[in-house]
């Protein structure tokens, strides 16, 4: 249900305001992000991006397309924000995230610009709250360049198998080893523990695997302390896309779908921890 | 080495290692004509647990012909391996377990569904041989219950629970919690079950005894027993001696061998770990006389008060504290009965817990001294039965 606490002639004063009939098309997603306490918001008239980043080492995004939102809109080209995320999310979540079929919290995110906190209405069973977040200046977000043309290996997987595989992975492992060749052993997870090393392969003829690409046999290790925050977006997810570059970068892209079956997107870039060939 | 185990046999094997982890924190593995021994040892020594899978366990069994090899590894490593037993089920296919000598390591990898290949290289060390020396076949009791009874009947116990007594009469098997002497009395709670020989597929019973072991690595068996509905099978002799509790199956056999608390003949020690000898079981009949000579018979059965008692017994306030001691020795199943008696009796509904030392107390103060305990006739007993058991008359 849209709230429509808000009169016409308020609407005026913001940059920004955003309708969801479930706050949990949100929610849910920006679980997938949190593991730093601050993220940057920059919203443009396609959608909501929000960027969490790690020792300027790991980038994580978040894509909420404007089609999803049952209200969107944007009086400026691009918007920005950085806000405290775990504030976000406890707000987001202020009734409690009951599972109880056909209740749901509706949510109006408005912002009235710079220097303005970010106000929220949330709404379930007839009562309403009012949050409003404190806003910083948006720190620029890192460029990792990762373009299409470089690179050179990509697989999409079915999530299901990576998710056991991730279950499973060795934590006394500092890093996580990602080999990926057109030849043996095609796609493999590799971790070093303290009892010895493990390794996941899988086969390209893998019915788990909807896309093999791959050009030139590639192994990097990347800090399995960055990449450990992926598995939240990677339980939500029912597809991943795995692409190395040619300097040895990580992207991981998660397809996920929320309450309502509407497809989102998340991503993770790491930065190789040592170049292994 | 090179062993593949298949299908459903993975499950089996993954279970093993968690149930031998139960036990100690190495797994020792050492691959034999007759098997593949996997074996663990607890600390201090007093708990020992060998699973052997025959040849037939597996697809394929090759095993180093011209030397006997052992090794073991943290047992952790091992579990990794078989992290999920849910998992494993639905998805893996067949195990392969290699080892490379050269490179101490020893290799498991897992054929899963969907073409993923699961690879552990696992390093081990060099191990002495580990081997309990055990006879089942000669000992006195020997029992088989299919593991859902012995489940069932741990079930009553808190999970903190450190030791178990199990008694044995001709037609019966009691399993109480062990209760240590220095424990507050009035605190403790005890349970006790029952088990007739007939709920058992084999219960056969040569002398009467009662032994204590530990309840924790047990456990670990039954767990394993009951995913794989093997009955467990029991043997034990007389109290410090090691109780042995098997599974087998054509392919299969584990053993898991506990030591037992010792009988101490000098009781004053008042060690904790050196016990007292836990009397024979009570009738079942609660309303029978014989209570009264039954805990005379305990009495004595417990050596002579403070003339004899060490320095480590609890400190001796009055001169009726030998007394005391001696009593509190079998306090535990007097207060048993004490909870069968207050319950039957009506007019003892206040303050149980002050009652019942009152009544070990009374017991005590009337007992004649100790020196002259053997020789004291029954009589003396006479008023003190008598509380809750309008019946009960000392003989």
């Amino acid at each position: 249900m849209p709230l429509s606490t808000q009169s016409q002639a308020d609407d005026e004063q913001y940059v920004l305001v955003a309708s969801l009939d479930n706050a949990r098309n949100l929610s849910n997603i920006l679980k997938a992000i949190t593991f730093k306490d601050h993220a940057i918001f920059t919203a443009t008239p396609n959608g909501l991006k929000v960027t969490v980043e790690d020792s300027k080492c790991l980038q994580a995004n978040a894509f909420i397309q404007a089609e999803i939102f049952q209200e969107y809109t944007i009086k400026e080209d691009l918007v920005g924000f950085q806000i405290n995320l775990t504030v976000l999310l406890d707000c987001l979540n202020i009734f409690g995230g009951s599972t109880v079929p056909g209740v749901s919290t509706a949510l109006r995110m408005c912002y009235r610009g710079y220097g303005y906190p970010l106000t929220l209405f949330l709404e379930e069973a007839g009562v309403v709250t009012v949050c409003k977040i404190n806003t910083q200046e948006p720190e620029e977000p890192i460029d990792f360049e990762f373009c299409s043309n470089n690179v050179t290996n990509k697989v999409i997987l079915q999530s299901e198998s990576l998710k056991e595989a991730f279950s499973e992975l060795d934590m006394t492992s500092e890093v996580l080893q990602i080999t990926m060749s057109p030849s043996q052993p095609y796609f493999r997870l590799s971790t070093f523990g303290s009892s010895g090393n493990a390794h996941y392969d899988y086969s390209k003829d893998s019915d788990m695997m909807e896309l093999f690409r791959c050009t030139k046999t590639q192994t990097n290790r990347y800090k399995m302390s960055l990449l450990k925050p992926s598995t939240k977006a990677l339980a939500l997810s029912c597809k991943v896309s795995v692409r190395t570059d040619s300097r040895g970068f990580l992207s991981l892209q998660y397809l996920v779908r929320n309450d309502d079956g509407q497809i989102c997107f998340v991503e993770y870039y790491c930065c190789p921890d040592e170049e292994v060939d | 080495m090179r062993c593949v185990v298949t299908g459903g046999n993975v499950k089996v094997l993954a279970k093993a290692v968690h149930s031998l982890s139960r036990i100690g924190d190495d797994l020792y593995v050492e691959p034999q004509e007759d098997g593949l021994a996997l074996r663990s040892v607890n600390s201090s020594r007093s708990a020992y647990a060998c699973f052997l899978f025959a040849p037939l366990f597996f697809s394929r069994y090759s095993i180093p012909s011209d030397h006997t090899f052992r090794c073991k590894m943290a047992i952790k490593s091992v579990q990794a391996v078989f992290r999920s037993l849910a998992t494993l089920e639905k998805t893996v296919e067949k195990c392969h377990i290699e080892l490379d000598e050269q490179k101490d390591r020893l290799t498991f990898t897992l054929h899963c569904k969907h073409g993923l290949l699961k690879t552990h290289n696992l390093s081990f060390q060099d191990s002495e041989s580990l081997q309990a020396v055990f006879d089942k076949d000669s000992c006195a009791n020997v029992f088989r219950a299919q593991s859902r009874l012995l489940v069932d009947t741990v079930v009553h116990f808190p999970s903190s629970l450190e030791e178990v007594t199990v008694s044995v009469s001709d037609e019966r098997m009691w399993v109480r919690n062990h209760v240590e002497e220095e424990a507050e009395q009035s605190k403790v709670m005890l349970t006790e079950l029952c088990l007739a020989s007939d709920e058992f597929d084999h219960f056969a019973v040569k002398t009467h005894n009662s032994i204590t072991f530990c309840l924790k690595e047990l456990r670990g068996l039954l767990v394993f027993a009951e995913s794989t509905g093997l009955p467990v099978s029991m043997y034990f002799d007389e109290p410090g001696s090691p109780v042995v509790l098997s599974v087998t199956d054509s392919v299969l056999e584990g053993n898991f061998v506990l030591a037992t608390l010792s009988e101490d003949p000098s009781l004053h020690k008042n060690n904790s770990k050196g016990a007292h000898t836990l009397p024979p079981p009570p009738p079942d009949d609660f309303m029978n006389d014989d209570i009264d000579s039954y805990l005379i018979a305990m009495d004595t059965s417990i050596a002579p008060g403070p003339s004899t008692a060490g320095p480590s017994t609890p400190p001796l306030a009055d001169p009726t504290c030998s007394k005391q001691s001696a009593v509190a020795a079998h306090r535990t199943r007097t207060h048993r009965e004490e909870d069968e008696e207050a319950e039957e009796d009506e007019t003892d509904d206040s303050d149980r817990p002050p009652n019942k030392k009152f009544r070990s107390l009374f017991f005590g103060l009337v007992l004649p001294p100790s020196s002259q305990i053997s020789t004291q006739p029954v009589m003396s007993q006479e008023v003190l039965a008598s509380d809750s058991e309008d019946e009960t008359q000392a003989e």
